[in-house]
């Protein structure tokens, strides 16, 4: 049970936003403009670092939903989600992926830890300024989110098919804020 | 020096939310509601909440910019704010925002270290559940500011005086884009 009164029976950050929308709102646009705009960076990489960030903070929740869009959007190369989200060396991912993926690892940590070093290396691997700086702001914004769905304790969801039809719903539609209809 | 080029030279987040204005706006907007909503918490102890969970992150940009903004709210009562960063259990304070606090810093550490006990001690001092979440969203959401801006390496001033003044550019005009779109407080025209 959530720690708060949240609508009973509504999994994760969908009932957090229902029981107070005037935040929740900010959090979807946040969400829709980092992980759906238009980007250099994928929307399935986007994903998998929200997946990789909350897979680290012990999220089963977003990891399991994240996770779930990103094989959506990957398609037939769905496989790299799970081989990320068991190791990022041996996954079948770009070096500058890799070297997004190490950044966003730090900046789940702590902000001081990610260094100079580490930024350099993305860019000698091709990646922007503006990847870079969506990777940390990526990787902060699921700081916060798994911090929230776990904080309150918000329902999480075991069986995996829950997730599948989740991952389906925010590949194709993106982060909506939920109606209290829901 | 920041890690990329953020294209300004403003300080703190001020400077990665003039580099990505589309995403600066619904994370001013969340500062606002979060830090200015005058339903329950007062401002006082959203922004103490704020400044513990970024000491605790060792964010020195935040915990100053917002301890300023605090001791504002507190009429100048810096001690409460030092208190709160040092150790909170001997502040001035309330019950009801030790408790909260001892939730936030759970928070901090990780969304899992909060307890049932923890929120029950919090509810028992008169806490409702819309403190004990936006107590809980405040805590999540600075744990994303200090990492966005210690994650790029922004600019923190070690100029102390310049952070009463963007301090009360806060308070008197709220979180927006005029942090970054206007003259900074204090600097040369």
């Amino acid at each position: 049970m959530a720690h708060i009164q949240v609508p009973e029976g509504i999994p994760g950050i969908r009932s957090l936003v229902m029981f107070r929308p005037e935040t929740g709102k900010y959090l979807y646009e946040l969400a829709q403009v980092l992980l759906r705009s238009l980007s250099s960076l994928s929307e399935g990489d986007r994903e998998l670092i929200a997946a990789y960030v909350s897979g680290r903070n012990n999220c089963h929740f977003c990891m399991s939903s994240h996770a779930a869009a990103a094989r959506c959007l990957f398609g037939d190369e769905s496989a790299v989600v799970d081989q990320t989200l068991k190791d990022i060396e041996t996954a079948n991912i770009s070096s500058k992926m890799k070297s997004l993926l190490n950044i966003a690892g730090k900046v789940q940590i702590m902000g001081t830890e990610v260094k100079q070093g580490d930024v350099d290396l993305a860019r000698m691997e091709g990646a922007t300024d503006r990847e870079i700086h969506d990777t940390v702001l990526i990787a902060a914004t699921f700081s916060m989110f798994n911090r929230y769905v776990d904080g309150l304790a918000s329902f999480t969801p075991e069986d995996p098919d829950t997730y599948a039809e989740m991952g389906k719903r925010m590949a194709s539609q993106g982060y909506v804020l939920p109606g209290n209809s829901n | 020096m920041p890690f990329i080029d953020l294209k300004n030279d403003l300080p703190g987040i001020r400077s990665a939310m003039a580099f990505r204005p589309e995403t600066a706006e619904p994370l001013s907007a969340l500062a606002e509601i979060l830090l200015r909503d005058d339903e329950g918490l007062s401002r006082a102890e959203r922004e103490l909440i704020g400044t513990y969970v970024s000491y605790l992150n060792d964010c020195f940009y935040c915990h100053h910019s917002h301890g300023e903004i605090a001791c504002i709210y507190l009429d100048g009562d810096r001690q409460v704010v030092d208190q709160v960063r040092k150790d909170f259990t001997k502040a001035d304070i309330s019950p009801k925002l030790k408790a909260l606090l001892h939730v936030a810093g759970k928070v901090q550490r990780s969304g899992k270290a909060v307890t049932a006990e923890d929120i029950q001690l919090a509810k028992d001092t008169g806490a409702s559940d819309r403190d004990i979440h936006d107590t809980v969203l405040i805590a999540a959401a600075f744990c994303m500011y200090n990492r966005y801006v210690d994650g790029l390496g922004t600019y923190a001033p070690t100029d102390m005086s310049s952070y009463p003044l963007r301090a009360m550019q806060i308070v008197e005009n709220g979180y927006g884009s005029h942090i970054f779109k206007k003259p900074q407080p204090g600097a040369a025209k």
